[in-house]
């Protein structure tokens, strides 16, 4: 019997078949990585926390922008503003790269907490970038909800404080839309802005424990002991 | 057939009969042999010292059949498994699964044999824990792509099968470990798979559990054709078994017909007392 005629594979179905006979729709990957997320509520606003914090940051020092100008004070001084803004700048991306390092270890330890589990939907059929795709829609997930959740405490607690130093009159001058009026970047454009760097954050972090869970030979993965 | 149960829709369905036509012929064609390995050698690296798992083991399993696969720990069993599983490669020698040497496919054709060909059970049951008893069972047909009325209505049937179909909202841990090996097993036939590897399946199981899943696992052998093999020290495995092949050393020592297992089962523990390695003895 010969078994390999021209693209027919080992079992008389032709490679384009074999591929889409193996699948994981969206859909399920979004619903099975969503359950990942709630069940293991406590890991997740772990791991969401250090994005909460660096996007709080973040979102907190553009706030602070759209204050200092609505107050005029980065006109009055602007070489002190934008020696400032430097500072925040350098601390900003410190945090954010504080906050990679922790959701890198954290899913690190969540691949090594999973590895039963990888092996196993591995025995079941689960090709490599199914794992890989689980893994970033959660990493995604948890960037959401953690700079969302920055974005907004980040831009209340300086609003609040700069209202309390400066007057609260000064809130009437923010520009509050996407951009302000003289075309420069408004709170809602920092606002989401925040938010997706945040997720890409999340999601570019998560690529290296993602490949590691998707790597494991599913043989490996059933023989260690707990 | 296992291919017709999850066409979709119109386009989907004729090419899925297409394959099926050109699958059909094949299937007749192939030997009553399911699994066939050929001289199989594994030599492990563990450190700078070879380990040699395998060494040599050739064996044919026919189409229906029980197969027990004996032997102490350390002696290559579950290394032999891992290779008719395809989780493993050999170092050299062949694994054929229906005729189809392991080596020459790559990793969406080996996943797709472990989808659809073989079915998996575990000694720790290995359920997914974030799952429910009726998600855990479909999860191999949302890879091969069966449309979800269909996964639920053949989950809650594969449920039912093995006597569980009232849990099927509950969570692993909320099962005790005959109950998720029960789900265990359900998720083995979700896609009506030609054999069933089972890696100690009662390893984890009081006496009686282990009892009942032995009798459900030679049901389902009866009931589906299914093959079933297992790798085990369970001497309860034995009565049920059409053959048991003993490995010692990497090699097969020797492989037993049903008519003469009782006889050698017993010499068998008397050897190990002998040797003072007691197997798992009831």
């Amino acid at each position: 019997m010969t078994r390999a005629r021209g693209s027919m594979t080992a079992f008389g179905l032709t490679r384009e078949e074999i591929r889409r006979q193996i699948q994981l729709p969206w859909s399920e990957a979004f619903r099975i990585s969503w359950r990942y997320v709630t069940i293991r509520l406590g890991r997740s606003l772990v791991t969401a926390s250090t994005i909460f914090l660096s996007v709080a940051f973040l979102m907190a020092v553009c706030t602070m922008i759209l204050a200092a100008k609505a107050t005029g004070h980065a006109e009055e001084d602007p070489q002190a503003f934008a020696a400032t803004l430097a500072r925040y700048k350098w601390s900003v991306i410190l945090g954010f790269m504080i906050c990679a390092t922790g959701i890198i270890s954290a899913l690190l330890m969540s691949v090594t907490e999973r590895f039963r589990e990888i092996g196993t939907m591995k025995c079941l059929g689960a090709l490599d970038n199914f794992i890989v795709r689980m893994f970033l829609i959660e990493a995604s997930l948890m960037g959401l909800f953690g700079s969302m959740a920055g974005a907004i405490v980040g831009a209340l607690i300086m609003l609040v404080w700069a209202g309390v130093r400066e007057g609260f009159s000064l809130w009437v001058k923010v520009p509050w839309g996407i951009k302000s009026p003289t075309g420069e970047w408004g709170f809602l454009g920092y606002f989401f802005a925040s938010i997706l760097a945040g997720i890409i954050l999340s999601v570019i972090s998560a690529i290296i424990p993602a490949y590691r869970a998707a790597k494991l030979q599913a043989a490996d993965a059933l023989r260690t002991e707990i | 057939m296992a291919m017709e149960q999850m066409m979709p829709s119109g386009e989907m369905q004729e090419r899925m009969q297409e394959a099926a036509r050109k699958l059909e012929p094949m299937m007749e064609q192939v030997s009553e042999f399911v699994v066939r390995t050929r001289d199989v050698h594994k030599i492990y690296l563990m450190g700078k010292v070879e380990v040699h798992a395998l060494r040599g083991v050739t064996l044919d399993i026919k189409r229906g059949e029980y197969i027990s696969i004996m032997g102490p720990s350390g002696s290559g069993k579950s290394t032999l498994f891992n290779m008719i599983g395809g989780l493993d490669k050999p170092s050299s020698g062949s694994v054929y699964i229906n005729e189809v040497d392991l080596a020459q496919l790559d990793a969406y054709e080996l996943a797709w044999l472990r989808c659809r060909t073989i079915g998996y059970i575990f000694q720790t049951f290995n359920l997914i824990p974030v799952m429910t008893a009726l998600e855990n069972v479909t999860l191999p047909m949302i890879f091969a792509g069966v449309p979800e009325d269909e996964r639920r209505d053949r989950g809650m049937e594969l449920l039912k099968r093995v006597g569980l179909a009232e849990r099927w909202n509950h969570k692993p841990f909320e099962l005790s470990g005959g109950q998720q090996q029960r789900v265990a097993i359900a998720r083995a036939l979700a896609n009506d798979p030609a054999i069933i590897l089972a890696d100690e399946p009662t390893g984890n199981l009081d006496l009686k559990t282990g009892k009942e899943i032995i009798e459900l696992l030679k049901e389902l052998n009866q009931e589906k054709g299914v093959t079933i093999i297992s790798a085990t020290h369970d001497l309860k495995m034995i009565d049920v078994s059409d053959r048991v092949i003993w490995i010692r050393d990497g090699q097969i020592a020797r492989i037993e017909d049903r008519s003469k297992i009782r006889v050698e089962a017993a010499l068998e523990v008397e050897e190990a007392l002998m040797e003072g390695e007691l197997p798992d003895v009831p």
